[in-house]
């Protein structure tokens, strides 16, 4: 399989600041890849990187073999999915998606022949004549997507394209997406701060955190087999248990994950805890729980009594649910 | 809350405002009227007469031809140094990050914040001590130093609107920065530089203090029409010049005021 991205040993400092410290990584050709971390992490500037509109401070890029340092943005054949779309204001649609042909030289039939299979390629057949400012968001974000694609791209970058969506259009985008990548074969390098998003659609997650990456792997691997406590509390809100409670389960004294929706209600012989608190989340409800001076949280399908709370209930989980971090600190 | 927005003033308020208008451009008017007067030694009002010599005797005036010739030649020329050095500077001002940004927004601000009269002093001084003899470009460089805070102004508020990301972007897609210039940064700022450039040249057509400190024996227009009133000859022919003058620099002011009016300023008008 050929890589389509690999960093060896990439840093990027601003000053004291190590926005990216000492990454590896290796993205492969066709694969959607998804960037995951809270903001700061460094995921944006990794990207960032790729795109070329930052240097590394020190460490060696490569993209399809190729050695991208002091290869500027121009010249990489790699296209960015703004996340503020950034669509020129002063053009129509059809010459805002054909832009990059323009400026190889393509003729003005030829380029607004591909600009309109790019649009039909999003959805958005018809809308050439329209200006940026009549469209709406999740248009506005088609059309980028259209302007990038239409360069027939070897990585497509994708910066948080659905952040500012609302919650249907983003899960509807994030099905397109999928497909669409799918059907291109071109590797997709998609950032996100939202875990739901990165494990719905990637083929394989990286989780940032503090300039570091944390994990790679499935999104099955990041969600069930977490290596830290940051990657076991940011995907998903596992519960983290301290090594000394560890050990009076299983014996090994090592830090270990469970997950909110393993823990079950019992009648009889479980852990006994207290519940100290309740939110509701539609689909199910997140309860606190105290068992002893030990905090937890669990969540209760919506066909379930939510207990009350300051109540003591049974809880229990499945052995195998919980899952050792050994070597985690 | 007011559902009519379509209230209607009183009449008091609507007779002050009248006056008020009145009282400013009323004077104006009077220049245009004494363009046409048949009598030329005061100004004698009710005019004894009126009459069309005075056009074709300012026609006939090489004076005039040259003050006229050196004005035009000054605020071109400032104009175009003006907007080349805005530009540039608008841009790094609001591009990029550096030491000592905002004390360089400062500097090139502070011109028209001080008066005139010390923007003269300082640069006739500057000429005489560097032994610069005085010529077209001592008075361009006066005119440029407040021309390229106007320019600047308006071309910092488009830059400012304009999203960093369209640079990138244009970059993203295969255009290099002289591409990424003519494509996208020059067709966002356009209007905002064209109405700099004409307020600059507005600015430049009519100024007097400046132009005293930095011209010499050499006269533009407006300063030839100030030694005009001093010595009375022939004096409708100042008004008529007046009337070309008011004509020449309020359509471009107006120009410009319509180009921005959708934005957010015409900033720095108020030298």
């Amino acid at each position: 399989m050929t890589t389509a991205v690999s960093f060896a040993k990439v840093s990027r400092h601003f000053g004291a600041v190590r926005a990216v410290d000492d990454v590896d990584l290796s993205i492969a050709e066709g694969e959607f890849f998804a960037m995951l971390g809270p903001s700061g992490s460094g995921k944006t500037t990794c990207l960032r990187l790729i795109a070329g509109f930052e240097q590394p401070t020190s460490g060696h890029i490569e993209i399809f073999g190729t050695t991208v340092e002091h290869v500027p943005p121009y010249r990489r054949n790699v296209n960015t999915v703004f996340q503020d779309y950034a669509l020129f204001p002063h053009m129509n649609i059809i010459d805002n998606v054909a832009y990059g042909l323009m400026i190889r030289g393509m003729n003005k039939a030829d380029r607004h022949a591909a600009a309109n299979e790019a649009l039909e390629l999003v959805a958005l057949p018809g809308y050439g004549e329209r200006r940026p400012g009549q469209l709406s968001g999740g248009q506005r974000q088609r059309v980028a997507l259209a302007r990038a694609l239409v360069n027939k791209p070897k990585v497509l970058l994708l910066d948080e394209p659905l952040g500012a969506l609302d919650l249907k259009l983003r899960e509807q985008m994030q099905e397109e997406l999928k497909t669409l990548q799918r059907k291109l074969g071109i590797t997709f390098v998609f950032v996100t701060h939202d875990q739901g998003e990165a494990l719905s659609m990637a083929d394989r997650v990286a989780v940032f955190n503090d300039g570091k990456i944390q994990q790679v792997g499935s999104p099955q691997d990041i969600y069930q087999r977490p290596q830290s406590r940051f990657v076991a509390d940011f995907v998903g809100s596992s519960n983290v248990l301290e090594p000394d409670f560890v050990k009076q389960l299983t014996g090994k004294e090592s830090f270990a994950s469970l997950r909110p929706e393993a823990i079950r209600i019992v009648a009889a012989d479980g852990h006994s805890a207290t519940v100290t608190g309740n939110s509701y989340l539609g689909g199910n409800t997140r309860i606190t729980l105290a068992l002893g001076d030990i905090r937890i949280s669990a969540l209760i399908p919506a066909d379930q009594n939510v207990p009350e709370t300051g109540s003591t209930i049974q809880i229990s989980w499945q052995e195998s649910d919980l899952h050792l971090m050994e070597g985690a600190q | 809350m007011r559902s009519d927005g379509k209230q209607r003033a009183p009449w008091g308020l609507k007779l002050a405002a009248g006056l008020g208008l009145a009282f400013m451009h009323l004077p104006i008017a009077l220049i245009f009227v004494y363009a046409f007067t048949t009598e030329d030694k005061s100004y004698q009002w009710p005019p004894p007469g009126f009459t069309l010599k005075w056009l074709e005797v300012t026609w006939n005036r090489p004076d005039v031809w040259e003050a006229l010739k050196l004005s035009l030649q000054t605020a071109t020329v400032s104009t175009l140094i003006a907007m080349v050095l805005g530009t540039l500077c608008a841009a790094a001002v609001s591009r990029t990050k550096f030491f000592g940004r905002e004390t360089i927004s400062l500097l090139v601000i502070l011109p028209i914040a001080l008066p005139g009269i010390i923007t003269g002093i300082a640069l006739r001084s500057a000429f005489s001590i560097a032994d610069i003899p005085f010529s077209i470009w001592t008075i361009i460089l006066g005119h440029a130093t407040f021309c390229v805070v106007v320019v600047y102004n308006n071309a910092v508020a488009r830059f400012r609107r304009t999203s960093g990301s369209l640079v990138e972007a244009s970059m993203d897609l295969g255009a290099n920065s002289f591409q990424t210039f003519r494509h996208v940064i020059l067709p966002n700022i356009g209007t905002a530089l064209l109405a700099g450039g004409m307020l600059a040249f507005a600015l430049s057509f009519d100024e007097v203090i400046v132009t005293t400190f930095t011209a010499g024996q050499q006269s533009t227009l407006p300063i030839w029409m100030l030694e005009e009133l001093v010595r009375p000859r022939q004096r409708p022919v100042t008004n008529v010049v007046a009337m070309v003058v008011v004509l020449v620099t309020v359509l471009p002011i107006l120009a410009a005021y319509y180009l921005t009016r959708d934005g957010d300023q015409v900033a720095g008008s108020g030298k």
